[in-house]
């Protein structure tokens, strides 16, 4: 039995992992190859991104060898696959080698797409990739006060991102004690300051509370950077001195030139994670079209189930258990207080307020990371 | 009959069906229609609103057994 991962981030670390660890017989006695083709040779832990983007964090904490992350017995390339031959169970990789295949399970991610909004690569800041966090940091540094637009686009991993950043700008022009001369300007693109609705009953009095300013319904159309104005598609416009973004997401090229998914999202059945139409393709992470949250929790529980559903069709020919759609996630409400969301497709979140303690935990879990990557936790 | 495309967004609390449905616009072609299915009966008021605010048309709201189909066409 040949089982191939692709992609070596969240999802498909804690996949290979798992399924390491529970075929492990299977696999020194050479009757399962488990094998993982990855376009990068490092480990990359994204959450970080938003503190590095306010300087809580620094670039090389956001990464490990992807190597040291895995488990004995998973044979690991950096070789990015560039064709899907699903009829064929075989893929073609960027070096021109073809790995055949019993079962895959696809977990590439997904990336945001600015270019899609005409003038907002080119006059936003994003903080979605260590380059563009770097970047937004610098500018800032050298903020020295104005009217800061966040506006988001949909879909875009991290559903909590767009509150957490707003939140932890207002105590980073707090701390450089310029807060009275900056004016925070919250959009977002519901009517509603966040889509989980006890979320947004907690963050819009919290919002009024620190005098940050918002608009919902609100989704970018264009940027006027002459003008510094973002109009929106429901016809509003707001002017800025420094806009944030995070843009509308597309998962990878790969997976669209392939035929795979429209906008690189594959079409994916809630329960058993299989590619729709087909029983030996599963996809994890960012890349499903699932009506769930884009985090690293969820990649991180469609993980575990795959990881139990994969094993138990090697040792018994059947799966064991279904994904019930389960996500959970942190909430920084500013530099030092937080508070967390857990949900599935049955039961809405019910956070409670923010406190100092959850906020250190989410500082551990930043280090406890790697632990879970490689399956500890 | 148009070209159809179903959302399923039932059990979906974030992103939630509104988000779900402003994400299959963007795949969707002028004159596609879309239906989506919730298990939120605020979908029955926000998905409308939404459509109304952007100029795309609602073509009908139906519950069946706890699941609202909002069916609206992609309209520019
Ligand atoms: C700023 C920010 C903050 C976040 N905060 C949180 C948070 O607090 N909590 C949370 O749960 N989530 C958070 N997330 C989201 C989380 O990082 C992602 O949802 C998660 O990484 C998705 O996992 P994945 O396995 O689907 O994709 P990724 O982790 O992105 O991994 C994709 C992998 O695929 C590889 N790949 C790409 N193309 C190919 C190819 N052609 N062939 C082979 N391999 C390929 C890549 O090299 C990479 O290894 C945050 C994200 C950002 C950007």
């Amino acid at each position: 039995m040949r089982i191939l991962v692709v992609g070596g981030g969240m999802g498909g670390t804690i996949l290979a992992n798992n399924l390491a660890r529970r075929l492990s017989g299977d696999v020194r006695a050479g009757k399962v190859r488990l094998t993982m083709l990855s376009a990068s040779e490092r480990h990359f832990y994204q959450p970080g991104l938003l503190y590095l983007a306010v300087g809580r964090m620094t670039p090389d904490e956001l990464y490990r060898d992807q190597a040291s992350l895995l488990e004995p017995g998973i044979d690991f390339h950096v070789d990015p696959v560039e064709e899907f031959h699903l009829d064929k169970n075989e893929v073609k990789t960027k070096s021109g080698k073809i790995h055949g295949y019993d079962i895959i399970a696809i977990a590439t991610g997904s990336r945001p797409v600015a270019e899609e909004i005409p003038g907002l690569a080119e006059n936003a800041e994003q903080f979605y990739t260590e380059e563009s966090a770097v970047k937004m940091f610098k500018r800032l540094r050298a903020f020295e006060g104005g009217k800061v637009v966040i506006a988001v686009g949909v879909p875009h991993k991290c559903p909590m991102a767009p509150l957490e950043i707003t939140f932890m700008l207002y105590d980073y022009f707090k701390d450089r004690g310029i807060l009275d001369k900056v004016k925070l300007h919250y959009t977002y693109p519901i009517g509603r300051v966040h889509s989980l609705e006890n979320v947004a009953k907690w963050a819009a009095p919290e919002m009024d509370r620190l005098g940050i300013t918002y608009e919902t319904l609100f989704n970018m159309k264009e940027v006027d950077g002459a003008k510094k104005i973002v109009r929106s598609e429901e016809g509003t416009e707001t002017n800025f001195d420094l806009l944030i973004t995070i843009p509308a997401h597309r998962g990878m090229e790969v997976i669209e030139k392939n035929g795979l998914g429209q906008r690189g999202f594959i079409p994916t059945h809630r329960h058993q994670l299989n590619m729709e139409g087909r029983d030996n393709v599963f996809v994890l992470g960012d890349t499903t079209n699932l009506p769930i949250s884009k985090a690293g929790s969820t990649a991180h529980f469609e993980a575990e189930t795959l990881g139990e559903n994969i094993a138990a069709r090697v040792k018994l020919g059947a799966p064991v258990r279904d994904y019930d759609g389960k996500v959970f996630c942190f909430i920084e409400a500013g530099k030092d207080r937080a508070t967390y969301a857990m949900f599935d497709y049955q039961n809405p979140p019910q956070p409670k307020a923010p406190t100092r303690a959850v906020h250190w935990f989410k500082v551990a879990y930043n280090k406890l990371y790697w632990a879970s990557a490689r399956g500890l936790l | 009959m148009a070209n159809r495309r179903v959302v399923d967004a039932r059990g979906s609390f974030c992103p939630g069906p509104l988000m779900e449905l402003i994400a299959a616009m963007k795949m969707a072609e002028v004159g596609e229609e879309i239906e989506i299915l919730s298990t939120d009966k605020g979908s029955a008021t926000d998905i409308p609103e939404w459509i109304h605010k952007v100029k795309h048309e609602h073509v009908g709201t139906e519950e069946k057994e706890g699941v609202w189909h909002v069916l609206v066409k992609k309209t520019h």
